[in-house]
């Protein structure tokens, strides 16, 4: 088989380990990339995936694709959800082996059997969820499975003198005994990185780090990322957000629908360039337009009077009204994912009053809100929103059939019916209504949330994140979503940390700081200097 | 329903029973000879249905409160606790109905004790339901005061050892109360509901579920079905034993849950499922004691040919069976959807018609099992 490879180079391919992958897999005529093979015959990749393909059933997650890590290299990669960046990273982890093609570690070609397996040819990964023990001390996390041992025993002593010298590499000056969950997600972060280049040492998978940090945190992550290129490592970095692959200078891979679109330097490529490659065609980047001039405001459909809740939040007056969306800016633990809850009786307010069209009501729990036609898609999908082994069309019809009580089941066909025609309405790629909604990406399954919203007809929807951890693609499409369900008529309350994203779509905007709404902003006050002055406010006074 | 008859039939599960039965046939080979004898009908595959008819009933309710991540360890302890209401009722006097209804409602009473511990204290099912594991007994001791009370009340014990239409009471109970309970999940969204609970308690409140409201039913019915098997095990023996009566069972209805396919964890479950497999465990129960095998062997056969079972349904067999099949077998019902939508739009905007999927291509059981 190796017969048909003409780019294999390196003469240290005896060491390689057998290579089980049968040889029908690689014949036939292989597309080499645009970027020429050439390229591939001179430059010593670490960390090299030749024309790797996965196929699971019917469905080919990634085809033919050819990958090559250079040391010192950040090297992101970049899709839609579906595109194949997790399969792909999946393969070069071992976590997954491919169906063909083979993976090379400086230029000897490997297989991998598990991820404990690539960790010792020096790939190491960190996951957007940290993958660490948040009760144990940071230097037993940066050790376990190694500690530093003396007379058979833990030695703690040596362990937090290492993981001091450690981590002070990284900038950090922690207490290594100190309990790693007490630590910002930001250190824990680090600490995860620290631990992936200590094991492994040559190739460092990012896989999403920055979803849950705040700007300061993701700088800092950055920092040390630029560290360990200028060590020689080679970094594949993950992510949805294009300002980061900038910001690093990073070389990048475009893939769509599991084929290679490009490998190149970023050079004079712009974000609409990229956002181009990724989706194979031009959209209207959301945050780049602006809503027209101040709208004039529809009939009040809900009305909060001095709403608000002991150790949750401060009393709050809103008025909602028919036909606009209400944009909630504020930092995480703001209080603004806390003040959704109330309104939608999650935890019920103990004090101030609210009315629907002009009626007073009371809302205590979900159902009464939905009741009152409210509809609400929390901040944690995996959490709090979706039913991960019940399938597409349960998770779609499930909040009607709430709604509906008990008695009252939709028989199956008028299930498939719902959800094929609010699935159809939200664009939701599943193979099929009966698979179950945890095989979806991030994207589909919040359009699968929405969907259920959709379902009850709501009048009045509250989205918190609605955006976070999807692709740009699936982010686009929820913004127009949006935009199109406000010209409908119905209220929405979106709650965001996309400051450009508020403002794109928001015709009013709310600011909440530290548990209390600071702010109400309306027209031409609705720019991200404003916003942003608002939120940090506080923090401005007391520096 | 009635699209895959046999896909719905032949399953881990009843073949297993089957291949139970037949394990039994060799060993003994009177195994399936079944008498029609003064009005009813008796051989050991009768006596299977007969004596696993209390184990199943408890597995009904069980199957409901595993699927809402849930247990219910209580449920020999309530079994006590009703056979002794009825019989002290009846030996007081009362009608047979009345003592029936008081077992039913101690029963009700038990379970509803569960589900407020576990769905409005927010107490793990585990120790919640331990609390009345561990005191049932002593209430019942404390009914019957401490003494085994017998009772000669015909109507009662006709519900242990009477016949219906040639079948023992127990059975026709049993399959009734599965038929019901059955249809009660199936035909409402109640089902739906306890399977959405059980995968995500949190997101099912939030999508408008009274999940707690829920809970307290779901546990209050795995009471009353304790209370139902209490009942017919007091009325076998013409009595009620607080010491003994239902001992254990709660572990066989578990067991029983498990192999019908109901996981731990919650979600999907099927009560009929869960019914088999109560009819396995008697099923081996029997085949032993019929087979002239030692009772020592007893345990020791029954626990590997469970844990021959279990492995049947891990993850890693399916994984292997995937293996096998892969490939050929497409899965019916995501065919059947993506049928179903080509149908109703056939346009290339079709979200069913994705790269991923068309009519013919349809995405495979297969990799489901491997994610």
């Amino acid at each position: 088989m190796n017969a048909a490879r003409v780019w294999v180079t390196n003469p240290r391919h005896d060491n390689a380990r057998p290579a089980g992958i049968p040889a029908g897999f690689v014949a036939g005529p292989r597309r080499r990339g645009k970027h020429g093979g050439s390229e591939l015959t001179q430059t010593a990749f670490r960390m090299e995936a030749r024309g790797v393909s996965k196929v699971f059933g019917n469905n080919t997650a990634l085809d033919a694709v050819d990958f090559g890590l250079l040391p010192g290299e950040v090297h992101a990669l970049l899709g839609e959800n579906g595109a194949g960046k997790s399969t792909l990273i999946k393969i070069l982890t071992g976590a997954y082996q491919p169906d063909g093609g083979s993976i090379h570690v400086d230029g000897v070609e490997v297989e991998f059997d598990s991820p404990l397996d690539a960790q010792s040819y020096g790939i190491g990964t960190v996951y957007q969820e940290v993958n660490l023990l948040p009760n144990r001390s940071v230097a037993e996390n940066l050790f376990l499975g190694h500690q530093p041992t003396r007379f058979g025993l833990v030695d703690r002593r040596r362990m937090d003198r290492e993981a001091r010298v450690l981590l002070t590499r990284y900038g950090l000056d922690i207490d290594p005994s100190s309990e790693l969950g007490m630590h910002s997600v930001a250190v824990q972060q680090i600490v995860a990185i620290a631990r992936a280049v200590q094991l492994s040492g040559k190739v460092l998978i990012l896989d999403e780090p920055t979803a849950s940090l705040d700007r300061d945190e993701v700088q800092r992550l950055f920092e040390v990322v630029s560290g360990l290129k200028q060590q020689g490592l080679a970094i594949v970095f993950i992510t949805h957000f294009l300002d980061q692959v900038f910001a690093l200078d990073a070389r990048v891979t475009v893939l769509r629908n599991g084929k290679l679109v490009e490998t190149s330097e970023l050079g004079e490529m712009t974000r609409t360039d990229l956002v181009r490659r990724m989706l194979g065609k031009d959209i209207a980047f959301s945050g780049s337009t602006s809503l027209e001039a101040e709208r004039a405001f529809d009939e009040v459909l809900m009305s909060f009077t001095d709403y608000g809740r002991k150790r949750s939040v401060q009393p709050f007056t809103l008025d909602v009204h028919k036909g606009e969306v209400i944009g909630v800016a504020g930092l995480l633990g703001s209080g603004r994912t806390e003040m959704a809850r109330i309104m939608f009786g999650v935890d019920p307010a103990d004090s101030g009053s609210v009315t629907l069209r002009g009626k007073a009501v009371s809302i205590k729990a979900a159902t009464d809100a939905i009741g009152y036609g409210i509809g609400f898609c929390p901040e944690d999908r995996k959490a709090d929103g979706i039913f991960g082994d019940l399938s597409v069309r349960e998770n779609i019809v499930i909040a009607l059939q709430g709604k509906l009580g008990w008695f009252r089941a939709l028989n199956r066909d008028e299930q498939l019916e719902l959800a094929g025609q609010f699935g159809e309405a939200m664009d939701i790629r599943a193979a099929s209504l009966d698979m179950p909604v945890k095989l979806l990406s991030g994207g589909n399954q919040q359009k699968v949330i929405l969907a259920r919203w959709m379902a009850t007809d709501p009048d009045f929807l509250i989205l918190d994140e609605p955006t976070r951890g999807i692709d740009v693609g699936a982010h686009a499409e929820i913004v127009r979503t949006i935009n199109r369900l406000r010209n409908d008529g119905m209220a929405l309350l979106v709650i965001s940390s996309e400051i450009d994203e508020v403002v794109a779509y928001s015709s009013r905007v709310v600011v909440m700081r530290d548990r209390e709404m600071v702010a109400e902003l309306r027209g031409q006050e609705i720019n991200p200097g404003i916003i942003v002055q608002a939120i940090a406010a506080h923090e401005e006074a007391s520096t | 329903m009635s699209r895959f008859p046999l896909n719905r039939i032949i399953n881990t599960q009843t073949v297993a029973l089957a291949g139970v039965l037949l394990l039994n046939w060799i060993l003994f080979p009177g195994f399936f000879k079944i008498e029609w004898q003064d009005g009813r009908l008796f051989g050991s595959l009768i006596d299977v249905l007969n004596r696993g008819a209390p184990v199943a009933i408890l597995a009904g309710g069980m199957t409901g409160v595993i699927a809402t991540k849930g247990v219910d360890l209580s449920v020999g302890a309530v079994m006590a606790v009703a056979g002794a209401v009825a019989a002290t009722m009846v030996d007081a006097g009362h009608s047979t109905a009345a003592a029936v209804a008081g077992a039913l409602a101690a029963g009700l009473l038990c379970g509803i004790w569960n589900g407020v511990l576990v769905a409005l204290l927010d107490i793990q099912p585990i120790i919640a339901t331990l609390v009345l594991m561990v005191a049932g007994r002593g209430i019942a001791q404390l009914i019957t005061e401490g003494s085994i009370v017998t009772f000669s009340d015909p109507a009662l014990i006709y519900i242990g050892t009477g016949s219906f239409l040639g079948l023992p009471m127990p059975v026709v109970i049993a399959f009734l109360l599965m038929l019901l309970a059955t249809l009660a999940v199936r035909r409402t969204a109640i089902g739906l509901f306890i399977e959405a609970v059980g995968v995500n308690r949190s997101a099912a409140t939030l999508a408008g579920i009274r999940s707690r409201l829920l809970l307290i039913v779901v546990y209050s019915l795995c009471g009353l079905c304790a209370a139902i098997a209490g009942i017919i095990v007091a009325a076998y023996i013409h009595g009620a034993d607080a010491n003994n009566a239902g001992l254990w069972l709660e572990l066989d209805a578990i067991l029983a849950a498990v192999i019908g396919g109901t996981s731990l964890l919650g979600g999907r479950f099927s009560i009929p499922m869960a019914v088999v497999g109560a009819l396995i465990i008697q099923a081996m129960n029997t085949g032993i004691l019929v087979s002239g095998y030692p009772p020592e062997f007893n345990l020791v056969v029954k626990a590997g040919i469970i844990t021959l079972i279990l492995m049947i349904q891990s993850p890693f067999a399916t994984m292997v069976l995937a293996w096998f099949g892969r490939g050929e077998k497409r899965s019916l019902r995501c065919t059947a959807a993506c049928a179903r939508s080509w149908q109703q739009s056939p346009s290339s905007s079709s979200p069913m018609r994705r790269p991923s999927c068309s009519f013919r291509r349809c995405f495979p059981r297969v990799s489901w099992a491997i994610s």
